[in-house]
């Protein structure tokens, strides 16, 4: 079984900065980690490679210090690691992304094997769009199944899969056929501690590096900031609200002279808790 | 959509706007993609139909609703209240294959409609099943999406602007489709005002077939677990909403959150990092990444109030914060702040509003 894993390197969102000023994002210092969802693929297709044999090979498209998190990855376990760097990619939304990550799929599979799975987490943190997945999926014609919560059931011999999938209001139960593309949901699996040996083997592993022409990208224009439909025209910070919050003093009733103020403050509020009490 | 990492693009290519290839000048029109499962339609869509009419207003154009379903009354019914919603046209393929939500079925239908009828702008709900619709549909067609959107407008040029955070919520960003059709866009729940319900009689409605047979989908429906009431938490909707932060300092502290909306009849929710911890399940988040909500009263203890919470939490009447930090951002878009330890001040406020509110549960309680 041979399961490519799509990855991201994120900054890490809880430390980023916004200048007052300039209202452009502080990237100086701020610290890289693998996309917190991305885990959840990697230890999803650790544990079918543990049932099933074959191989984990991990592909993220990024600058050259993305090899930071490929080693992370490879320390975890996962067998190969592929880094799709070129100044072409720049500045791809998800419709040059897809383009990108899909040809290099294709090369990997021509490599390594053609994958039965490719996995990616729900969504990234710095992004947040949950789009790439669907685009990868539909520009190599696999199977999608997006917000999967848990694999039933894989049939290598049929190619078939059973999955569990987040809908809104409930679970759908789906039989589908491999290869296929899932993303996979948050809290899924809990993510292993890489091994000693893993670790070592990871340190001195060779990265394997992809410019756009080694990873078969036929038309350069289809990537990064030309192969992008969108165009991003304005960055700016929210605006603040008007005034500050209005600092109240409770004494030494606080609870009571709280309840006073809010409905001193907001009158139709009291009525509305009663009847949410009552069970309306 | 456009991948935040990237650099905004320099404003004179943006503002180099080239004339539309001539095949999509043809391109007119605002569709609402009415999301649907079960004949239970997402409110998203109702919100979406609503932020349709001010561009289709804008713009001097019709505003559609498309639905894709099942045949019969259920999916008849959700036609006939896209109209009064607002829509000034329907688009309907039923098929019984479309029962139930599949990619390969719905990816089919949605496409082979905008290739038919050509909208300029087509909005999708930022749900599951939207984001896993809207990206295969624009991969189909070779457009721009952009994802989970908080505002929409048209610039002078009648293009979409699309306006959503990013990096986490820090930033927002105005996104354009310029050169593309349609212009695509999710936006998500609860974000848009839900707009007024108006009776109004059944309009033109243009049936399009599927073209599909159940053989050609891969992808079968073993079956469909919905979530049992008792467990779904129905925070997006709460008129009322008490949440929990870091400054509870422990999860065993976020009880005394959970006993005070259950005092006063709210629904109760946490930020970001009580669930990446662990404490709290995931569809209590309320923020950017969780749940957007527009309570008439929202009480936040102990939260400092990033920006990505920020966004999930502005649309509420009446904020009440609580956090030991004078400082804390929470304190910028609160209404009314108490500085003061949240874990020392929950159990009275719980005590003080359980006296005031049901006395006569009280009573019954006592005899």
């Amino acid at each position: 079984m041979h399961i490519v894993v799509c990855m991201k390197q994120v900054p890490d969102s809880a430390q980023i900065r916004v200048h007052p000023v300039t209202n452009t994002i502080m990237r100086q210092g701020v610290p890289t980690i693998i996309n917190p969802y991305d885990l959840f693929a990697i230890e999803e297709a650790l544990r079918l490679r543990q049932q099933f044999g074959g191989e984990v090979t991990i592909l993220t498209m990024g600058p050259p210090s993305a090899e930071d998190s490929l080693r992370k990855a490879l320390s975890f376990g996962a067998d190969r690691a592929v880094l799709l760097t070129d100044r072409f990619f720049a500045g791809a939304d998800t419709l040059a992304t897809t383009y990108a990550l899909a040809t290099a799929i294709r090369k990997i599979g021509k490599e390594f094997g053609p994958p039965d799975i490719v996995f990616t987490g729900k969504q990234t943190i710095d992004g947040d769009t949950a789009q790439v997945g669907p685009g990868v999926a539909k520009r190599l014609g696999l199977i999608q199944l997006t917000y999967v919560s848990h694999i039933d059931k894989v049939d290598l011999d049929a190619g078939l899969i059973d999955v569990e999938r987040r809908s809104e209001g409930g679970v759908q139960k789906l039989r589908s056929k491999m290869p296929c593309l899932i993303s996979i949901l948050e809290g899924v699996n809990e993510m292993r501690i890489g091994s000693l040996t893993d670790a070592l083997k990871a340190a001195r592993a060779t990265i394997i590096k992809w410019s756009a022409q080694d990873a078969g990208v036929e038309d350069i224009a289809k990537c990064g900031l030309r192969g992008s439909p969108t165009i991003v025209k304005r960055v700016f910070a929210p605006k603040p609200r008007a005034e500050r919050a209005e600092f109240i003093e409770l004494g030494d009733k606080p609870g009571d002279a709280f309840v006073e103020e809010l409905f001193k403050r907001r009158p139709k509020l009291e009525s509305e808790l009663e009847q949410l009490t009552r069970g309306y | 959509m456009s991948d935040t990492a990237k650099a905004p693009a320099p404003a004179g290519r943006a503002a180099a706007k080239k004339e539309l290839p001539e095949h999509l000048k043809a391109y007119k029109h605002v569709w609402i993609f009415i999301e649907q499962e079960r004949g239970q339609v997402h409110p998203v869509s109702w919100e979406l139909m609503g932020a349709g009419r001010t561009l289709a207003n804008k713009l001097g154009v019709d505003l559609a609703a498309v639905v894709v379903g099942a045949p019969g009354e259920a999916t008849q019914a959700v036609v006939r209240e896209s109209f009064n919603y607002g829509a000034d046209l329907a688009y309907l393929v039923t098929d019984d294959i479309l029962a139930n939500y599949r990619n390969e079925s719905y990816t089919k239908a949605l496409t082979d409609l905008v290739n038919a009828y050509q909208p300029e702008i087509l909005l999708l709900g930022a749900t599951n099943l939207g984001r896993d619709l809207a990206g295969s549909v624009a991969t189909t067609l070779l457009t721009g999406l952009t994802a989970d959107c908080t505002e929409l407008d048209v610039d002078a040029e009648g293009s979409l602007a699309a306006t959503r955070p990013t990096f986490g919520g820090s930033l927002l960003c105005t996104i354009f489709t310029l050169n593309y059709r349609p212009q695509m866009a999710t936006v998500r729940p609860r974000v848009m005002p839900m707009p007024d319900r108006v009776e109004r009689p059944l309009g033109r409605v243009v049936e399009h077939p599927l073209g599909m047979v159940e053989d050609d989908i891969v992808t079968k429906v073993l079956s469909f677990l919905p979530d049992r009431d008792s467990t779904k938490s129905n925070l997006a909707f709460a008129d009322v909403v008490v949440a929990g932060g870091l400054g509870l300092g422990s999860p065993e502290n976020f009880q005394l959150i959970r006993q005070l909306a259950a005092a006063i009849g709210a629904e109760f929710g946490c930020s970001r990092p009580l669930v990446q911890k662990g404490w709290v399940a995931s569809d209590r988040q309320i923020g950017q990444t969780g749940k957007t909500i527009r309570p008439k009263l929202y009480i936040a203890a102990g939260i400092s109030g990033a920006i990505q919470h920020r966004v999930g939490v502005e649309g509420a009447d009446y904020i009440v914060a609580i956090n030991t930090d004078k400082n804390a951002p929470i304190f910028d878009f609160a209404h009314v702040g108490i500085v003061t330890d949240a874990v020392r001040l929950l159990p009275a406020l719980t005590e003080a509003f359980s006296k005031r509110l049901s006395p006569h549960q009280r009573d019954r309680l006592a005899s």
